[in-house]
């Protein structure tokens, strides 16, 4: 027997709160599975288990807070379970993710609810899909958006369905019901029809309150746990105890925001504090890369074309593996390599703050796969849906402020990381070359780079790399 | 197929917006605003749009129309045009 543990979600993460159990004693789980809700300063994140065998008792009820590594439940080795044996759990759809951007919890809890749809034949003792193209979970997906999953190609790996596949396809059932935007939102996340709920706003809109009461009406007639299993957003709410119950819903993500400022505000003075940061930056002639995406985008559909930001950063994570000596980390007075290449992405979040989910290995990643994952992984983060292994691990990190106009972003480094690299916007200027001066579009690339573990040689040699890199996207 | 109109060429673009910025507040957006600034859509939010409108209406969108896509008001007449084109062009 040994014991499922609060996991360190993040450097800077040292206690955190059991929001939710996704499984329960007796429960067969496997490596990677997702077994519960973690809420940490910054964000809910769907923990994986990391050992295979049946759950035990339960160490910690939801609601708590405790520290990395207390022991939250007992997980026991007698035998390998053969395959997912409750069709309410969401094993299925959760297990041996083959990177591919599988969904959470968001549908799984009502999967049970849902065995007689078309779209999802008999439950399958085997747990794989029965359509070959998506996963059970985007498949319920599909089946409680009214969604034909035949009439979608799927952008994730292998043409696999993605839940954002469902997501974005046009609901044949789109309601027409007038509703305040976060209305609609946490309708979606709670899993209510809208046409369904009382309006109480002007004109019988239905607001956020409405939702909720709705919510809550259909969970005491339900009581079922699988049902709360699929609403993490209320749930969280509910038992949060520094919050008292009746607290309106939309005070919500403000609380949530003044945490993860906290949360940034320490690691980034911390970062100040200790790491002797060196500043460079280079202006690069994106010619070639422009043209080679204009030309491999075009007569591709929307879903399946790439932005600048996926070249820009296969590019960053390709210059590390040249330069070796900014990808790791700081620790106990020295540098410690990093095995792989883990590219933290920062994305800021529309209520503010930001994240930095990870993509591993990104620079053994096609253009494509890492385009796919990107979008994956930033709609999640947004959505509070990452997993505890997409938290971690990062060795670098990339941001993209030139998203949002500016042109040159001179970041602080995550520690204990060495580095950070920025992007700029992607603008027109004049350009001068071979004598002559022309119009280009060019962006800046910017290093924040830890004076302890390099100087400003290596840093320089890190900027050639990824002009140099940008110069044949070909290759990329 | 029928060409679309002024009103239901802008909320489809207005729906595809919030599809993607759920908490999207129009009263902030004109019809001459950048959308893309004021609602601070970044490139992949950009793309999730032009995907979400092409699935929408049908209508085949290029990057080269990317540029058509940046006020409301140009978004409705493009998509308006397009369909107007696509009818005229078509049998259906």
């Amino acid at each position: 027997m040994s014991a499922f543990t609060m996991p360190s979600l993040g450097a800077d993460m040292d206690e955190g709160v059991l929001r939710e159990w996704l499984v329960g004693p007796g429960d067969p789980v496997r490596r990677g599975d997702v077994v519960a809700i973690v809420e940490t300063d910054k964000a809910a994140i769907e923990v994986e288990c990391f050992e295979s065998g049946t759950v035990g008792r339960l160490l910690v009820p939801p609601g708590t807070r405790v520290p990395v590594g207390t022991p939250l439940a007992e997980i026991e080795h007698g035998r390998e379970p053969a395959g997912p044996a409750r069709k309410d759990t969401l094993k299925p759809g959760t297990r041996a993710r083959p990177a591919g951007p599988e969904p959470g919890k968001e549908s799984a809890g009502r999967a049970a609810n849902a065995v007689d749809s078309p779209a999802r034949p008999a439950p399958e003792p085997s747990g794989e899909a029965a359509c070959a193209g998506a996963g059970p979970l985007v498949r319920h997906l599909a089946q409680l958006r009214g969604v034909d999953l035949t009439a979608l190609s799927g952008t994730g790996p292998g043409g696999r369905i993605t839940r954002a596949d469902v997501e974005h396809a046009p609901s044949p059932r789109a309601p027409r019901v007038r509703a305040t935007p976060y209305a609609r939102r946490l309708a979606r996340d709670l899993g209510i029809d809208l046409t369904a709920v009382r309006g109480t706003g002007d004109g019988g809109a239905v607001r956020g309150v409405d939702v909720r009461t709705a919510a809550q009406g259909a969970d005491v007639r339900a009581g079922a746990q699988a049902d709360a299993a699929a609403r993490p957003a209320e749930f969280r709410r509910e038992s949060e105890q520094r919050t008292p119950p009746a607290a309106p819903a939309e005070e919500h993500p403000g609380r949530r925001t003044d945490t993860m400022r906290r949360a940034i505000a320490e690691l980034m003075s911390r970062s100040k504090r200790e790491i002797p940061h060196y500043y460079l930056a280079t202006t690069i002639d994106l010619t070639a890369g422009q043209t080679w995406l204009r030309r491999i985008n075009r007569g591709r559909p929307p879903a399946d074309r790439l932005v600048p930001a996926a070249l820009l950063m296969k590019a960053a994570a390709l210059a590390a593996r040249e330069v070796p000596a900014l990808n790791g980390y700081w620790r106990d007075e020295g540098f410690v390599p990093g095995t792989e290449i883990n590219v933290g992405v920062a994305v800021s979040l529309r209520q503010g703050g930001l994240l930095s989910p990870v993509i591993h290995r990104a620079d053994t990643l096609a253009p494509e796969t890492l385009m796919a994952h990107l979008k994956d992984l930033v709609e999640r983060a947004r959505r509070g849906r990452l997993r505890g292994s997409e938290t971690t691990g990062a060795t670098l990190t990339v941001t993209n402020l030139g998203e949002q106009g500016v042109e040159s972003v001179f970041g602080v480094i995550h520690p204990p990381q060495v580095a950070l690299v920025g992007f700029g916007a992607v603008v027109e200027r004049p350009w001068a070359r071979n004598g002559m001066l022309g119009v280009c579009p060019v962006v800046t690339v910017t290093l924040a780079a830890d004076h302890r573990a390099t100087d400003g040689a290596v840093g320089a040699r890190y900027l050639t790399a990824v002009d140099r890199l940008l110069q044949r996207p070909e290759e990329l | 197929m029928k060409p679309l109109t002024d009103a239901e060429a802008a909320s489809v673009v207005k729906e595809s917006i919030a599809q993607i910025v759920p908490d999207a507040d129009f009263t902030g957006v004109g019809p001459d605003d950048r959308f893309r600034d004021v609602l601070e859509l970044d490139s992949l939010d950009f793309l999730s749009l032009v995907e979400s409108l092409s699935e929408r209406t049908g209508i085949r969108i290029d990057e080269e129309d990317y540029p058509e896509l940046t006020t409301l008001a140009d978004a409705t007449r493009f998509l308006v045009g397009r369909s107007r084109e696509a009818t005229g062009t078509s049998p259906a």
